[in-house]
């Protein structure tokens, strides 16, 4: 029971043990892979002018997928230049009806490879196949679904004042969602009349460049939407490439900077979703179950690389222990494991870089003197894998309450009345997102207002919609994604 | 068991045992049915099933030949496989001796409805003669309805103390409670009167989703509000509180994951039939179909299995 412990029988614990195990459910689908991956410029796959490629990894094996084309300075160069012909002579001109027309069909054939899309996601990135085939591909198809509707009403945008399309727009994205993050960036530039050149992350660029063959079979003209893939030096060559009049950037806060500061100087537009360290903040009124689920989604969705991932529990002291309690109780359930198979929820962390970055902000946790658990499962023997983690007794200076960790580790802080939270909540240098739980209405929309947050979300976690603007505060970024409001980012309002 | 600590008003009571969000609540479940069951683990989840069916008739038209079939079917699932038999059969007072005479004595216990189902709107004294006479006449089990009209009016002393003279009544007899879900409505009020019946009823008694006579009945959603009263009141007084959905869980698919709702909530202890029960009737023949098809590696025909539960 939550809050009172009146009755004097010692507390029993529930046995979850092998009685009924799952077999696996391998996910057994072709994924339609290519052994090497040529680069998507002006509609055709070419091979990168330097005939340099890199392997991309299965996180979860160890082993090699394919060979990914390396995109130097000229590559981006031939990319940018059929950009912005494509948006010269086709694509600027086109009425929105007819752009219109190219993003539905572009969803469509998204949802007819909805599974062998899945697949590819997660046999690159880790992630477990039922969040791949329930969330990243379903939702990438929906962003193109609601984008294409405003393809030709941007005059409603800014009623009474003119709307045009920037350009060329670069654009570069991370590893976490790396086909979700390119329809958030390429389905609103495209319905504002932009062309794109693309550079997908180094370790995920396999659906990406699947995505240059969905293009293809939707008979985009050629040079629209321009795929390079690569590491660090191809994302600057298309961020400071002359003819990118805009540049929309998803990553780490410190890359951001970076790129923020190499722009100084240019009239280059720019939208930034950076790093987050979200506070989910649990009311002593809130429904504790349902919080806890929340908070589970919140920080153990995609192995906690998710930037707006509840990575910050704040708690109202009075139910500090019960919520801990269930929290330990729910990870106790949780599967970790090879991520194809579909009872898997947690899967393999990305890269190895990224488990040692989780591994060691775990270590510094407990030299601090935070309290550790996980729930001790059995972790495959070869692959990059992490249990969710939880720290209880965390204070505010901390490294693991301070830094964006990017991996399945929640840390619990406490509180005691509502100022406290906001004020523990607003201390970060981010401000992404926030999460509040509590059956009172007021102090939802009390809240909401005092969280310097781009996205409150109210007695739930980790909600996106479409319709819906993302985009953070102070290092967290500028500019948003989805709505109306991420549509004006892709045009120039006169 | 007098309920002299029943608070008086709902509010004082969710102060105590906390609320339910539905939207939450709701996407909990959602992830019970994407768990993926193969081979060894279907076959274990749909075995555990048939042994926990409460083999149930309850119509106006009950005959003791329709009854003594539903014993042979309850006893003896199909003619070929080893299929185990089913928890219980659960007939209308009246029918009691009836299946007394085919299941006495085995493994298959006789439940009965009792307490003017199923609306309970009779006089006590005329409840507690029915559960009575159930019980002389052989009923192990006894499924009760809850003063819904107590409840909604805010009388939980009277609701809790009705409950606790059926529980007198019963003697021996396992009591499952119904609270009736459907007509409570919202989570909120499933939670709380949970948490009112079990504060009365002995461990390893039930409390029970639905009559399956409303419109509506065991969801997977009802189903999680009461094993999550059922695990929160054991982890606060190591009292075992058993559970049975009931009406509406028609298919095999549908009972595996009302089972992994049970695994993954209450855990191993609670994944087997004196603690967990389907009270269903055409849920068995879809099981047995299942359970053929694991068996022979092809779906048998229909005309294998009876669609109708008339047929049995």
């Amino acid at each position: 029971m939550p809050k009172t412990s009146s009755k004097t029988n010692p507390a029993r614990e529930l046995v979850f043990g092998d009685l009924w195990e799952y077999d696996p459910a391998p996910e057994t689908a072709d994924p339609k892979l290519k052994p090497r991956y040529d680069l998507f410029i002006n509609g055709s796959f070419v091979p990168p002018r330097s005939g340099k490629y890199f392997a991309t990894i299965n996180p979860a094996h160890e082993t090699k997928i394919a060979d990914i084309a390396l995109a130097d300075a000229s590559d981006v160069d031939a990319a940018c230049k059929a950009a912005q012909k494509a948006f010269t002579n086709v694509w600027g001109k086109m009425p929105g009806k007819e752009r219109g027309k190219y993003l539905y069909r572009i969803a469509r054939l998204l949802q007819d490879h909805a599974r062998e899309f899945a697949i590819a996601e997660t046999l690159d990135g880790g992630k477990p196949i039922k969040e791949s085939r329930d969330f990243d591909i379903p939702m990438a198809a929906a962003h193109f679904f609601y984008h294409a509707g405003w393809a030709d009403k941007l005059e409603h945008l800014a009623p009474g004042r003119n709307v045009a399309p920037h350009g060329v727009v670069g654009q570069v994205i991370p590893w976490n969602f790396p086909l979700l993050m390119l329809a958030w960036k390429i389905a609103p530039a495209l319905a504002a009349g932009n062309c794109v050149v693309l550079k997908p992350a180094e370790t995920t660029s396999i659906t990406a460049l699947k995505f240059g063959e969905i293009c293809q079979e939707a008979g985009l003209p050629n040079g629209v939407v321009n795929i390079v893939s690569g590491a660090a030096e191809t994302g600057a060559a298309v961020i400071q490439h002359p003819l990118t009049t805009k540049v929309a950037f998803t990553g780490s806060t410190e890359v951001g900077k970076s790129i923020m500061r190499s722009l100084a100087g240019t009239d280059k537009k720019m939208t930034m979703e950076l790093g987050g360290k979200a506070a989910n903040i649990v009311f002593d009124d809130a429904p504790l179950d349902q919080a806890v689920e929340s908070i589970v989604n919140g920080i153990f969705f995609n192995q906690g690389h998710v930037c707006c991932a509840g990575s910050r529990l704040l708690v109202q002291e009075s139910v500090a222990d019960a919520v801990l309690t269930k929290l330990k109780r729910r990870i106790a359930v949780l599967r970790v494991g090879d991520p194809m198979d579909k009872n898997t929820d947690l899967g393999a962390i990305n890269s190895r870089e990224q488990l040692a970055k989780i591994t060691d902000l775990v270590k510094s946790g407990v030299e601090e003197g935070a309290e550790k658990y996980d729930n001790g499962c059995k972790l495959p023997a070869k692959g990059f894998f992490f249990r969710p983690t939880i720290f209880a007794n965390v204070s505010m200076s901390h490294r693991i309450a301070r830094e964006e960790i990017f991996g399945p580790v929640l840390s619990i802080l406490t509180f005691r009345t509502p100022e406290e939270a906001v004020e523990k909540a607003n201390n970060t240098p981010y401000g992404l997102s926030a999460g509040v739980w509590t059956d009172k209405g007021s102090r939802i929309l009390k809240m909401s207002t005092l969280l310097k947050a781009g996205v409150v979300w109210a007695n739930t976690y980790n909600k996106f919609d479409p319709t819906s603007p993302f985009g953070g505060y102070k290092e967290s970024g500028f500019g948003r994604e989805g709505g109306k409001q991420g549509m004006l980012d892709y045009l120039n309002v006169g | 068991m007098p309920a002299s600590k029943a608070p008086t008003s709902l509010r004082r009571l969710f102060d105590e045992i906390g609320t339910v969000d539905q939207v939450g609540i709701e996407e909990r479940v959602a992830k019970f049915t994407t768990r993926s069951l193969k081979k060894k683990s279907k076959v274990f989840g749909l075995r555990l099933a048939v042994s926990m069916v409460d083999l149930t008739t309850l119509e106006g038209k009950d005959t003791p030949g329709k009854v003594a079939s539903l014993c042979q079917k309850a006893l003896r699932p199909h003619d070929i496989g080893d299929i185990p038999p089913t928890a219980a059969v659960c007939v209308y007072p009246a029918m009691v001796k009836h299946a007394k005479k085919h299941v006495g004595g085995t493994s298959v216990k006789i439940a009965s409805v009792a307490t003017a189902f199923p609306s309970g709107q009779a006089p006590l004294k005329t409840r507690l003669a029915e559960v009575h006479a159930a019980v002389n006449d052989g009923a192990d089990e006894i499924d009760m309805v809850i003063n819904r009209g107590a409840f909604l009016s805010g009388e939980f002393g009277r609701m809790q103390d009705e409950i606790a003279t059926v529980v007198e009544a019963c003697g021996q007899a396992t009591l499952k409670v119904i609270l009736e879900v459907s007509e409570l409505e919202t989570y909120d009020n499933i939670r709380a009167a949970s948490f009112l019946a079990m504060r009365v009823i002995r461990p390893n008694d039930f409390i029970k989703t639905s009559t399956g006579k409303t419109s509506s009945n065991a969801t997977l959603g009802n189903n999680q509000v009461m094993l999550e009263a059922i695990r929160d009141h054991f982890l606060a007084t190591g009292i075992p509180i058993a559970m049975k959905p009931a009406g509406g869980i028609r298919t095999a698919k549908q009972a595996l994951h009302f089972l992994i709702a049970v695994k993954e909530t209450l855990g191993d202890e609670w994944l087997n039939n004196r603690r967990y029960r389907f009270g269903a009737s055409a849920l068995l023949n879809d099981l047995v179909r299942q359970l053929e098809k694991e068996r022979t590696g092809a779906y048998q025909a229909p005309w294998n299995f009876s669609e109708a539960t008339e047929g049995y």
